[in-house]
């Protein structure tokens, strides 16, 4: 009779199975089949058998590997250790075969043989080795190239959209950027020296296909300022149904130009008389709907960039954020300077001040979104509200009368004027 | 030691890179998706790129990802990538190799799709099978639900596309606070204290400042060097769990799953938006879930029957109310629905004339 009642009805269905995944490797790795049993268990309990943690690692970091033991050790003596490794992933997730062949082997050597590709932050998670397995593993990596990411409270593992390697409407190099300043980074990266983690994602458009609104404290977001490309034969071609809408990714077989593009604008920016497209350039918001629908047509401009917002995080502690748009427009070119200096400034604001696991946006919240931008040096703009206060307690500093004294618009109180 | 290598960070992605991709990098035009599972991406130079997409599961093996490569090696030149959303993508330049590919794909139960208006692989987490804290578990539920939605994951047939996300307790590690629809595991008793492990094991003053509602308090008998928790101010976020392993709030019983719906990241037509409260419990009920599967599938069909075309879940939802949602959806309203958690609850409260009946 089979040991594992529960977990074989997960055998059947369309979806991939990951229960027969673990079973042909429970074959040759006695770990897994601990691993299918305690996780049989745990499917007739209803409970986790996983302890708390456990401060586990490599030499010289503090980051990288999250210490895992069963609470069934001896039922399951192949699971009593089951660290996580996280592997930084290459930009993009892009491989070649042999390299990830290299990395199977790695791990078939020194762990289970079990893997995500990718974790929520990005990395390579290999699941499960015990500790004396760590360091081994761990030369091997760097042997072959690779090293571990971020965990705990350091900087995490930035992350970023397939970007100009594969898109059009990439409005930076994600993929170089996140390059750059993961290696910028690898002291914070692998040495807990933060309040709590930190993450970075970089996304090309505003269509964020890496989430870096909702999961990165710093959200890199691609933006452009001038206008959008037009090729009117195209949009001709669409509205006669020669083109599909979306590029065929939906059951539409005509796009009708007014009512599934103009009529949708959220500012009213765009006209279409049969004929040509109009778009008041000015008055557009880049919430790309118009490039979703006739990719053919229409691209974004070429005078771009990327709009720079801080805060977002998973409900812990104050309740999920969304990251504030605190800077509206940067150049994103190597070597990345103006970025890795407002990333320095916002990093040591919240090393001073934040508490012991607080976000970096749960600090502005605390201590005011003003507070903030002073540290950060960056000017008030209306970009960064979506409406503002409606009551009347806003406070004066003195730097605000100096300011007024002198006509200007404001001072900060570090003394110097902002950008 | 003095070789032993650190700080090297990950590998250069150039070496990781197609030719074409290499060729056309920063040149691309224009895509298109041809079918299902197939993206089609034409460059300024004329050079044509197809990707194929296929479905997995999140926890994999080194033998499934061996077979990827094989597949890769023959077919695309030793090249592929994943997404973000845990799916493989085959990279090619010979169209006509797109065919005996997906043939392939289909020999080895790898499903083809996940691309443009379909129910993609849901991004989840570890759950029973990696985690301390859990309230359910992850792959079950997520293979469960994907075995329901099969028919979506390959065909283009729904208003817009429909991103589903798991995460197996409140921490939510993954993107389920913006998702069209999020499933969550949820905890629903206050941790109990073990004294006399507590005493060893954790500090007070971190403990009781882990508790984002102020419900831990130092253990008025000041010799067990303990804590209490009021509880009728625990919301069960298990915070204090992390911060302390003597305070375990598991129950078998009483926990389970809440679904949340609407969210999204994108900013297309509107801005980005979290996930709301559908359903705030459903039982855990392993190995198939049933009940979540089923409340999933009714919140789909009704979004599919009632949303105008290019609706995303949430915009369906704004625009005929929340109550008309609940009334087609037949969910029950209930006074977990009702914000009452810190600065984001009164904004969520109706000021306005504007609502049906």
């Amino acid at each position: 009779m089979s040991k594992t009642p529960l977990l074989d009805q997960l055998e059947s269905g369309p979806w991939p199975s990951f229960v027969k995944d673990l079973k042909r490797v429970a074959t040759k790795k006695p770990q897994v089949k601990d691993l299918l049993g305690q996780l049989e268990r745990s499917y007739r309990e209803k409970i986790t058998h996983w302890k708390h943690g456990g401060i586990v690692g490599v030499l010289g970091y503090g980051s990288g590997i999250i210490g895992r033991y069963s609470d069934l050790p001896d039922e399951f003596p192949g699971v009593e250790h089951f660290h996580t490794m996280r592997i930084n992933q290459p930009s993009g997730w892009f491989y070649t075969t042999k390299a990830l062949r290299q990395l199977c082997d790695i791990w078939d050597k020194h762990g289970s043989s079990l893997l995500n590709l990718h974790g929520a932050t990005g990395d390579i998670i290999f699941l499960g080795t015990r500790t004396e397995n760590l360091e081994p593993a761990f030369a091997d990596l760097t042997a072959a190239g690779w090293d571990l990411g971020g965990s705990g409270s350091t900087f995490r593992s930035p992350s970023c959209c397939v970007g100009p390697a594969r898109c059009e409407w990439s409005c930076y190099d994600t993929m170089e950027a996140c390059y750059e300043i993961t290696q910028e980074m690898q002291f914070d990266l692998h040495r807990p020296s933060y309040p709590y983690k930190y993450k970075i994602k970089f996304s090309g458009c505003p269509n964020d296909c890496v989430a870096a609104v909702a999961r990165a404290d710093l959200s890199v977001i691609g933006v452009w300022k001038d206008d959008i490309r037009i090729d009117q034969a195209a949009v001709k071609a669409y509205a006669g149904g020669e083109l599909k809408p979306k590029g065929g990714g939906a059951h539409v077989a005509k796009l009708d130009v007014k009512a599934d593009v103009t009529d949708l604008c959220p500012t009213g920016c765009m006209k279409w008389d049969g004929k040509t497209l109009k778009i008041d350039n000015k008055n557009c918001n880049h919430c790309m709907h118009c490039i979703n629908m006739m990719p053919q047509a229409l691209r974004p401009g070429t005078e771009s960039g990327a709009a720079i917002l801080l805060g977002s995080h998973a409900p812990i502690l104050e309740g999920a954020q969304l990251s504030w748009v605190i800077q509206p427009f940067m150049v994103m070119e190597s070597p990345y300077d103006e970025f890795k200096e407002l990333n320095g400034r916002i990093t040591e604001w919240w090393a001073e001040y934040g508490k012991n696991r607080e976000r970096v946006g749960e600090l502005i919240l605390r201590l005011g979104m003003r507070e903030f931008l002073e540290a950060a040096e960056l000017p008030p703009v209306p970009q960064q509200v979506r409406i503002p206060r409606a009551n009347p307690f806003f406070f004066w500093q003195p730097t605000d009368f100096e300011a007024e004294a002198k006509g200007r618009k404001y001072f900060t109180k570090k003394g110097f004027e902002v950008k | 030691m003095s070789e032993r290598k650190t700080d090297i960070g990950p590998p250069h992605y150039e070496q990781f890179l197609p030719p074409v991709v290499k060729e056309n990098y920063g040149k691309w035009k224009y895509h298109e998706i041809p079918e299902p599972g197939v993206l089609k991406h034409v460059s300024e130079t004329g050079a044509e790129l197809y990707s194929v997409r296929a479905g997995a599961a999140r926890l994999i093996s080194t033998d499934f990802v061996r077979e990827a490569c094989e597949i890769a090696d023959k077919f695309c030149g030793g090249y592929l990538r994943f997404t973000s959303r845990n799916n493989l993508e085959f990279l090619l330049t010979d169209k006509a190799k797109i065919e005996p590919l997906k043939q392939e794909l289909k020999k080895k139960g790898w499903p083809v799709g996940g691309t443009g208006h379909s129910v993609t692989s849901i991004i989840h987490t570890q759950g029973w099978v990696h985690c301390h804290t859990p309230a359910i578990d992850a792959s079950g539920p997520v293979k469960a639900v994907m075995d329901d939605l099969f028919e979506y994951f390959g065909s283009h047939k729904l208003p817009a596309q429909v991103r589903i996300a798991l995460a197996c307790c409140i921490n939510m590690c993954g993107a389920v606070h913006c998702s069209d629809i999020a499933i969550c595991g949820v905890h629903r008793t206050v941790p109990k204290v073990d004294h006399d492990k507590l005493r060893h094991l954790c500090e007070i003053p971190t403990t009781i400042a882990s508790c984002p509602t102020g419900a831990i308090r130092p253990h008025p008998d000041k010799a067990l060097k303990s804590v209490t928790v009021n509880d009728p101010r625990c919301m069960y976020c298990g915070n204090c769990y992390t911060m302390c392993p003597a305070m375990p709030c598991f129950d078998a019983e009483k926990g389970g799953v809440a679904l949340l719906v609407g969210g999204k990241v994108s900013n297309a037509k509107n801005p980005p938006a979290f996930s709301r409260l559908a359903v705030p419990y459903i039982p855990n009920n392993p190995p198939r879930w049933p009940e979540v599967v089923k409340t999933i599938r009714t919140i789909l069909i009704k979004y599919a029957e009632g949303a105008n075309k290019w609706e995303r879940l949430g915009e369906w939802v704004e625009r005929i109310g929340w109550e008309k949602f609940f009334e087609v959806c037949d969910l029950p309203f209930t006074f977990q629905h009702i914000d009452d958690y810190k600065f984001q609850a009164y904004d969520t409260y109706r000021t306005s004339m504007h609502f049906k009946f």
